[in-house]
């Protein structure tokens, strides 16, 4: 059933596609099966995240330039993954990023799919990386991943994305914002959109200011501050030779659109000639392979070691007569031995 | 493994321009649990119909305030059998004459519900439609 459903895929079936996309999210044996499979015909697309903080128009950003793509590049098909948050409460959601996204329903080179973020916390899905394989495999050459409304730390994105796109509106915070480490300093794009409000041009000048900083800094230090983090999940660090634009947009008028997706169209061409395009490529399976195994490790752990074991162990923790550390150390051994060599 | 999520789409057909209703339900709906999409306004059946199939929705509530629900809801049904989209539970709320429903029910709407209803009963019959066609 499932090599029915890929066959269908392949011929350029909606239904089927948009079958597998929930096979694929809900984690079954036959998603699992069809991703193995897909996985293998992947890596043509060009991959753009867009985040930023809620209500700074991403949604209405995405609406706007997917209309631009297709005009541009009308042999590409553009697939959107828009990503809403789940309530940690009911497990329930509202996905209502397609109520900004009207202007593309009558398109059929365009699929929207909705995704809850189902209790994942850097700003995607779980499985929000699986689907863009997914629409990678059925042959969508732009695939725009938005962002849960995000703060200052839900940067995952960037392990997935080849061009990162980070939207502010005016009136967002002060300078200090815009020094802080995190979501600001994972741009390839920067875009200050509702720029016909108050304030646009001094959140362009912030931004820039950052920017001018940040690159001052990489040019002079290298890298080796990146050192300290050897888990970084953002290995492809700045460099010099990409100085991050910061646009303004009213995705509402379509104003700054063209400007935008020169930039996005220029950053995917500096990265195919840099060799950065292939870095990134293998930095996401890196990451994706690491997480796999982390999740299939702990599995196997907890096949090992007896429950009560642990149990024991963490009993002893909360007496105080042994340290966590010295737990996690006498759990590893009998792991690795199947014998437990007492620190005692 | 979590139970599979329910996915809802929550379209309003046609031209009436309130959606204060639709927006009860979708809440309740997200309140139960289940993951909704919202459209908004104005939306073709042939849009809704699009919508329900790149979400792959298990159930479309549709909403109508304006009087054309015998017109809208069969085209609704029809453009999602037309995408081989025939097993999406569809219900309909609004201000449906008692006159009408049966025409409705026979056109393949699983329900329809009136003015005041309690959600949880929405919520309840969409579970078991949901069990039912799995």
């Amino acid at each position: 059933m499932t090599s029915a459903l890929i066959d269908s895929l392949r011929k350029g079936n909606r239904l089927a596609l948009s079958r597998i996309l929930s096979q694929v999210e809900n984690g079954t044996e036959a998603g699992l099966a069809a991703l193995e499979e897909l996985f293998l015909e992947t890596g043509t697309a060009h991959k753009i995240g867009i985040t930023g903080p809620p209500g700074s128009g991403k949604s209405t950003l995405v609406n706007a330039l997917t209309r631009e793509l297709r005009r541009r590049e009308p042999e590409k098909k553009v697939a959107i993954i828009a990503v809403d948050p789940s309530s940690p409460f009911t497990g329930g959601a509202i996905l209502g990023d397609r109520v900004r996204m009207l202007d593309l329903q009558d398109d059929k080179q365009i699929f929207i799919r909705s995704m809850a973020s189902r209790g994942a916390l850097g700003g995607l899905a779980e499985q929000t990386e699986a689907l863009s394989q997914v629409f990678d495999a059925a042959g969508y050459g732009f695939i725009l991943i938005e962002t849960v409304g995000a703060g200052q730390s839900e940067v995952d994105v960037v392990n997935l994305a080849h061009t990162t796109i980070v939207v502010d509106a005016p009136g967002m915070g002060d300078d200090i914002q815009s020094i802080k480490a995190g979501i600001l300093e994972i741009a390839d794009i920067l875009v200050v959109n509702k720029a016909d409000r108050p304030g646009a041009d001094q959140s362009v000048s912030y931004l820039k200011n950052m920017v001018e900083m940040g690159y001052a800094k990489s040019i002079n230090n290298s890298n080796h501050h990146l050192e300290d983090f050897p888990d970084n999940p953002v290995r492809a660090t700045p460099s010099a030779d990409w100085i991050p634009p910061v646009l303004k947009t009213v995705a509402s008028e379509y104003q700054g659109i063209t400007e935008l997706t020169d930039a996005i169209l220029k950053h995917a061409a500096h990265l195919r000639q840099s060799g950065q395009w292939h870095a990134k490529d293998q930095a996401a399976i890196r990451t994706n392979i690491s997480h796999q195994l982390i999740a299939g490790l702990l599995e196997n752990f907890h096949q090992n070691v007896p429950a009560e074991l642990v149990d024991s162990l963490v009993e002893k923790a909360q007496k105080r007569v042994i340290s966590p550390n010295a737990v996690v150390r006498d759990l590893l051994a009998y792991n690795r031995n199947n014998t437990v060599e007492s620190s005692e | 493994m979590t139970e599979k999520k329910i996915r809802v789409l929550i379209a309003k057909p046609g031209l009436d321009g309130h959606d204060r209703g639709a927006k009860v339900v979708a809440r309740a709906l997200r309140d139960d649990g289940m993951e909704v999409i919202y459209t908004g306004l104005r939306q073709t059946p042939e849009m809704i119909a699009e919508a329900a199939l790149q979400e792959d929705v298990d159930v479309v509530g549709l909403s109508i305030l304006s009087g054309a629900h015998n017109a809208l809801v069969p085209q609704v049904i029809a453009n999602l059998q037309a995408n081989g989209q025939t097993d999406v539970v569809v219900f309909l709320g609004g201000i449906i004459p008692e006159d009408d429903i049966q025409n409705l029910l026979d056109h393949g709407v699983y329900k329809v519900y009136g003015p005041g209803t309690d959600t949880r009963e929405i919520c309840k019959d969409i579970r078991e439609a949901v069990k039912t066609k799995a």
